[in-house]
């Protein structure tokens, strides 16, 4: 039963929001968004050194691998801030899912030979789980590793073509479930594959007998793969709180400086009121984005229940924000030149990247069933 | 950021818990009572005990508790099926408005019968030409030695057939703008002239009332603020009418929907395994978590002084028509038995066909949708108002139409 009313980010925590926000203001400005937008690089490489030199990468990783060890509190504000400035960095790749798929099933070997170089962003990581088209399941996957060597394909992949290892969720050797293996991509063949938003890449991998090293206990990856869903859930929907309001902080200002009929569009109701919406979906993803924060932070028995509703809210905020903030902008926002389209991109992008909004539905109901309700 | 209280809640929620588990009236206690007499019993019963207002001072008959106190308390009272709706006016909007504007004596005299129960108050602000438009209102004040003489009508008043007194604005200058001519008072009910006319309403019960004035007496004494400040201090008012209000769900909730898909078959499997069903739960589930932790949140900001704003407007307007959606819903599940009002032959006494008929009124009482969305758009967004045709122009000069 939650019952208290301590509900807030401690003063620390709103002070590194402040700094990450001034940071990623100089560091992340639209053009450099649109620079990774309109031209052929996968990612801002300056842009990741200087993440990974503010630690950012090393929030959550134990300090005994290098790791700053602090709250994932602190992790929900920058997950913030990287989505408010559409960041085209592989941070969620890395941090939300190899990193925390290292933390919660990696062997000690791995972790210390991968969770140092995560720490400072010298390494990228990933999580490769889609195989095409549609929801995977422990029951669809066709990559399989035998005696520790992995067959098949993955795509898409995010970060795929720039990540030095992927964390694969391939079928169990003898077929009943799942399982979990780092696999190293130097040498493995990998090819780009152009999605909705360019600003963050995915490849096409294909592991044609690659070596691998198992990670947690043959068969049972599945068990690993909804916990760490469900952890990224919260990061991933911190993401998209803080893509929904850039998006409506974009199209309020717009329409405050847009005259038509001899006044602002601000001031009419239609714009008004699609707004005051916008505005009421953000806020209920951002006050459940908090019940995930608290849930991840103090790995709630709740988190199911806690992850499944942050992320279906910010799913849903973020798409509505991202595409009335164009309505807003009318035929100006349907255009190349303007940046309604990064977030609109991003958004879709986010929604479907560790499960679309039905799945999430289903999982959160799933989760009530199960009890552990807050 | 925890969910845990500090050492000093944790006491006072041991405090406020020992002391409901052993006082809430029994079953027995309350037979025969209608629920005026029963919510009088209950608020007697906190009042004697300190447990009554907890914010208020304790000169007006409070605890001078903390916000956070307040909330802890909230939850846990919350805990017990007890009586409380026919305060609300009185102790949420009447009261914080008294505390504001009237002085020391009435003061003393009027908060502590409202903290007790002894006393009801209802609200008399709009009027068949003045609703979501509240400072078009119409009732005519005209000074008269010491008294004011009132006349003219209101309408939508909640609970003014059982109440003592109540809060009223009436135009004391129709020759002034608009919102510059009206004055506050608040006043005994059973004033000679004041006419109460229940208003039937489309979920067959009626809480509202139309009220009349026919030369009503007011003693001067009774106005709050100025003459023609009426408008501010009815806005004191008003702020605390949508944090009262909130996000109210009139029984029908997630809870009580999500049980009823599992007992409820769609196709010989129970309604709960359908992907539609499933994805229409979660998504009232998602609401009401965001309501519940949007309210922790200025909980919480409450508790380092900051005073919540119109931010709050959000839980009503969610809240109303999540409750018009899921009864709705909940009718469809039950097919055609859905539409049972019967209390004998209806699914769960007709819960899902009443509140269907009732959820129309919360998406209207205390601003509707429209204005709710208009005050998050002014009021946080920092967007401009609408223009005001009125804006300026003597109120008896405004053209009005015939609806």
């Amino acid at each position: 039963m939650v019952e208290g009313v301590n509900f807030e980010f401690s003063d620390e925590q709103n002070l590194l929001r402040d700094q990450a926000r001034g940071f990623l203001q100089d560091e992340c400005p639209a053009t450099l968004v649109r620079g990774i937008l309109d031209g052929d690089e996968s990612y801002s490489r300056a842009l990741w050194e200087r993440i990974g030199q503010m630690g950012w990468t090393a929030t959550v990783i134990p300090e005994s691998y290098g790791g700053l060890g602090a709250s994932y509190l602190d992790l929900c504000v920058i997950a913030e801030e990287l989505g408010r400035a559409v960041a085209p960095v592989p941070f969620s790749s890395s941090v939300y899912m190899a990193t925390e798929a290292l933390l919660l099933a990696g062997t000690e070997a791995q972790k210390e030979k991968w969770l140092p170089k995560l720490a400072t962003g010298e390494v990228i990581g990933t999580f490769a789980i889609s195989e095409g088209s549609g929801r995977p399941s422990p029951a669809n996957l066709n990559a399989k590793a035998v005696d520790g060597m992995v067959t098949g394909t993955k795509i898409p992949v995010p970060d795929g073509d720039i990540a030095d290892f992927a964390v694969a969720v391939t079928a169990s050797q003898n077929g009943d479930g799942a399982s979990l293996y780092l696999v190293e991509l130097d040498g493995v063949e990998r090819a780009s594959v152009a999605t909705l938003d360019p600003t963050r890449s995915h490849a096409k991998l294909t592991f044609n007998d690659t070596a691998a090293s198992l990670m947690g206990v043959e068969g049972e990856g599945w068990t690993a793969v909804e916990k760490l869903l469900n952890r990224a859930a919260v990061l991933y929907a911190w993401e998209q709180v803080g893509g929904s309001e850039a998006a409506l902080e974009q199209a309020k200002e717009y329409a405050m400086g847009r005259y038509a009929f001899g006044r602002p569009i601000a001031g009419f109701q239609a714009i008004k009121h699609k707004l005051a919406n916008v505005y009421v979906k953000n806020t209920l993803a951002r006050s459940n984005g908090y019940y995930g924060a608290w849930a991840l932070s103090t790995d709630a028995p709740e988190l199911p229940i806690a992850g499944a509703t942050a992320r279906v809210s910010g799913t849903q905020a973020y798409y509505f924000a991202s595409k009335e903030n164009i309505q807003t902008h009318g035929g100006m926002g349907f255009t190349w030149e303007f940046d309604c389209q990064f977030y609109y991109r991003r958004s879709k992008l986010l929604s479907v990247t560790i499960g679309s909004e039905s799945w999430w539905q289903d999982k959160l109901i799933t989760a009530i069933e199960r009890g552990h309700a807050a | 950021m925890d969910f845990k209280d500090t050492s000093e809640e944790a006491t006072f929620r041991d405090e406020a818990r020992q002391w409901l588990e052993t006082n809430v009236p029994a079953d027995d206690e309350l037979k025969g009572l209608d629920e005026i007499e029963r919510s009088k019993l209950w608020q007697k019963r906190k009042y004697d005990a300190g447990w009554a207002c907890i914010r208020w001072p304790k000169e007006y008959g409070g605890r001078d508790a903390s916000a956070i106190e307040q909330v802890i308390w909230n939850q846990e009272e919350s805990r017990f099926n007890v009586p409380s709706g026919v305060f609300a006016i009185g102790q949420g909007m009447a009261a914080p408005t008294m505390m504001a504007w009237a002085s020391e004596d009435d003061k003393v005299k009027h908060l502590p019968p409202l903290a007790s129960g002894e006393h009801i108050w209802c609200q008399l602000f709009s009027e068949p030409a003045g609703g979501s438009d509240l400072a078009a209102l119409r009732t005519r004040a005209e000074k008269d030695g010491d008294d004011w003489v009132i006349n003219g009508q209101k309408i939508w008043t909640s609970g003014a057939h059982y109440s003592d007194y109540g809060i009223l604005v009436v135009r004391t200058d129709p020759t002034v703008a608009k919102h510059k001519g009206l004055t506050y008072f608040f006043f005994d009910m059973k004033s000679p002239g004041v006419d109460i006319k229940p208003i039937k309403q489309i979920s067959g019960g009626a809480n509202f009332n139309e009220v009349y004035f026919t030369d009503v007496r007011i003693p001067d004494s009774q106005r709050l603020g100025a003459v023609g400040q009426g408008w501010q201090v009815a806005l004191t008012t008003l702020m605390n009418e949508r944090a009262a209000i909130g996000g109210g769900g009139m029984g029908v909730g997630f809870d009580r929907i999500f049980e009823l898909a599992k007992r409820i078959n769609i196709d010989d499997r129970p309604a709960i395994e359908d992907r539609q069903v499933r994805a229409k739960l979660a998504d009232w589930y998602c609401q009401e978590s965001g309501l519940r932790f949007t309210g922790y949140r200025s909980m919480s900001a409450l508790s380092r002084g900051d005073t919540p704003g119109p931010e709050n407007s959000i839980g009503k307007y969610v809240g109303a028509a999540k409750t018009q959606d899921m009864a709705s819903f909940a009718m469809d599940l039950l097919e055609l038995s859905g539409a049972v009002l019967d209390s004998e032959h209806g699914e769960e006494s007709g819960i899902y066909a009443a509140t269907y008929m009732g959820a129309p009124g919360g998406r209207i009482a205390g601003g509707s949708d429209e204005i709710m969305l208009n005050i998050l758009a002014e009021r946080v967004l920092g967007m401009p108002q609408d223009v005001r045709l009125d804006k300026g122009i003597p109120f008896n000069e405004i053209p009005t139409g015939s609806n």
